[in-house]
């Protein structure tokens, strides 16, 4: 039996580790475009900030492969799946059978139809490849100045990667307010002012029309209201969206898997059609707050479904409950949490908000309840102990008997009912 | 595994576990040296909490499915084979705090004097009891291996 992984991030990571777990026997096959060894994605923006060496990128040792006796085909391309024949087909021909396939292939970043856009000078900002590209083309050019479309959590990577190389930086987000997915208003006012303050200029309410170049290179940007912004480089990064390329169009491509706004799975992370996997930003899943199926792209679950489909491709049963959105992101300096629904946009009486807000400490913290239940958390600034309120989430613990102590400076494990912290100390299978 | 429990009824706050915790992860190793000359580099990697007459350290729980093993972007946080305790590579740590985010224990703290990094508890590696258990006066901290 051969296991083809189609993929070479969180979930391909630990799908093999999970599958070696269970079958030390079967070869693994893992296909990759990339031509990197197994590298962490979150850390582009550290890479071409140089706030790490190439050598930290590799979150698993360089043996990694071997370790796990897995044959790695990097730098090649699958271009469709035959579901019938149960093989993946490759870019210049050739082709690899499966017994049992995984597709751990990511999201794709989403780029708007904008003039100028081929230009020299303009990149998205993903991949290790991407990192390298800006990184060249800002010392080629001596770039000074960087516009950054998007004001949402890659926009703030570029941020970071982009002012710790001393570049002028202009961020432009269309809502109304950066971060607008995973903050509230008040968060996202003082994320901007937070920017500001590090030099940054914060527009929003707009995106950009026109990428203008001069000579070769960019000269600047024009945006939807006619400002003008001078840039050297331009980033986008207004997110990513499940890829789909395997599977869409239909019915050109006919694999017969099901998809959505990203491929449809069960709680085994199995696809529609037989022995085919999904896992990771390609996939939609349940959020257990939202009570909807849909794509959450972060690393943490797809490091979780991974396993689970990585267990179950080895014919050990594991199940993915479901998750919910939590992201950690470093603004300007300033550590900031925002975990599950922060800022509900319908049916906004049946939530309760509890705030506190120290504009001169620069610290905030938000928390949503529903029926006595915590299901939304932010916290800028302060975000020691952050994760229990991620536990709360989950467990969907009634906070009635300790509400008032949530937001107190001794908040702890302490300020939990005894019989709950007991069950969460004692417990041994802890899942988020 | 062996791992430690907390027996909060027997908490008498003396807090000698945090001291003997940094005592044991510092350099010298001596506990005058290390509070007049290591810290604030050096903090206790366990979280100590008190209100009124309870209190309690909470050590990392060493989770057998730990979310901050999920969470972690680096591969820093990772169990160690032979102990399998969770442990954290100080040095491939970028402190982007995602497992502070997702531990519920919040047994996770973020060194900000000195590495910079995640610190934890490592179960005093390489030693046969850790340093909060083997000074605890009152048994309020034990190590032992109990069935789950």
């Amino acid at each position: 039996m051969r296991y083809v992984i189609i993929g070479n991030s969180a979930a391909a990571v630990s799908a093999i580790e999970a599958i070696r777990q269970h079958d030390a026997e079967n070869p693994i096959t893992v296909i990759s475009d990339e031509t990197h060894h197994v590298y962490s994605r979150p850390l582009v923006c550290h890479l071409l900030g140089e706030l790490v060496d190439e050598d930290r990128m590799h979150y698993r040792p360089l043996d990694f492969y071997e370790q796990h006796q897995v044959e790695p085909m990097l730098g090649v391309r699958a271009t469709a799946i035959d579901t019938q024949a149960k093989t993946v087909l490759l870019a210049g021909g050739g082709s690899v059978p499966y017994d049992r396939l995984l597709l751990a292939v990511g999201g794709k970043p989403f780029v708007p139809p904008v003039e100028g856009i081929d230009l020299d000078g303009v990149f998205t900002f993903t991949k290790w490849e991407d990192a390298q590209k800006i990184d060249r083309y800002i010392k080629d050019n001596d770039v000074q100045s960087a516009l950054i479309v998007g004001g949402g959590l890659i926009g703030m990577k570029a941020v970071k990667a982009l002012m710790a190389r001393g570049l002028q930086l202009t961020v432009v987000e269309l809502a109304d307010r950066i971060l607008s997915t995973s903050f509230d208003h008040t968060a996202s006012k003082l994320a901007e002012s937070i920017l500001r303050r590090a030099g940054a200029e914060v527009i929003t309410g707009t995106t950009v029309k026109e990428i203008v170049g001069k000579e070769g290179r960019i000269d600047h940007a024009v945006l939807q209201d006619g400002e003008k912004v001078n840039c050297d480089l331009v980033i986008f990064g207004i997110g990513v969206r499940p890829n789909l390329d395997l599977i869409l169009p239909e019915p050109e491509r006919q694999t017969g898997i099901r998809v959505n706004r990203g491929i449809v799975v069960d709680e085994h992370m199995r696809t529609s059609v037989e022995d085919v996997y999904a896992a990771g930003d390609c996939v939609e899943t349940y959020d257990m707050i939202l009570e909807v199926e849909r794509p959450i792209a972060i690393w943490p679950h797809a490091t979780r479904q991974g396993h689970v489909a990585g267990c179950n491709m080895a014919g050990v049963e594991k199940t993915y409950a479901g998750g919910f959105p939590m992201n950690s992101e470093d603004i300007a300096g300033v550590p900031t949490i925002a975990v599950g629904l922060t800022d509900p946009q319908e049916h906004e009486d049946e939530y309760e908000i509890i705030e506190k807000y120290d504009r001169a400490a620069l610290t905030y913290k938000r928390l949503v309840l529903r029926r006595d239940r915590l299901v939304g958390a932010i916290c800028v600034g302060d975000i020691d102990r952050a994760g229990i309120y991620t536990g709360l989430i989950r467990d969907q613990v009634d906070v009635t008997p300790f509400k008032e102590h949530l937001l107190s400076g001794s908040f702890g494990l302490i300020s939990l009912p005894k019989e709950y912290r007991k069950h969460i100390v004692v417990g041994e299978g802890i899942i988020v | 595994m062996k791992r430690i429990y907390v027996n909060e009824e027997y908490c008498i706050a003396c807090r000698l576990c945090e001291v003997h915790c940094l005592v044991q992860h510092s350099q010298s190793k001596k506990i005058i040296k290390a509070y007049k000359e290591e810290a604030p580099q050096l903090m206790p990697r366990l979280v100590f909490e008190e209100e009124g007459p309870l209190s309690f350290a909470m050590p990392c729980r060493h989770c057998a499915d730990a979310p901050c093993l999920d969470a972690c972007i680096t591969g820093a946080m990772h169990r160690d084979e032979e102990t399998e305790a969770v442990l954290c590579d100080e040095d491939r740590c970028v402190g982007c705090w995602m497992c502070v985010m997702a531990c519920p224990f919040g047994a996770i703290q973020r060194n900000l004097k000195g590495t910079k990094a995640a610190s934890k508890c490592d179960l005093c590696y390489g030693e046969e009891i850790p340093a909060c258990v083997a000074h605890c006066p009152n048994e309020a901290l034990v190590f032992e291996e109990r069935e789950q």
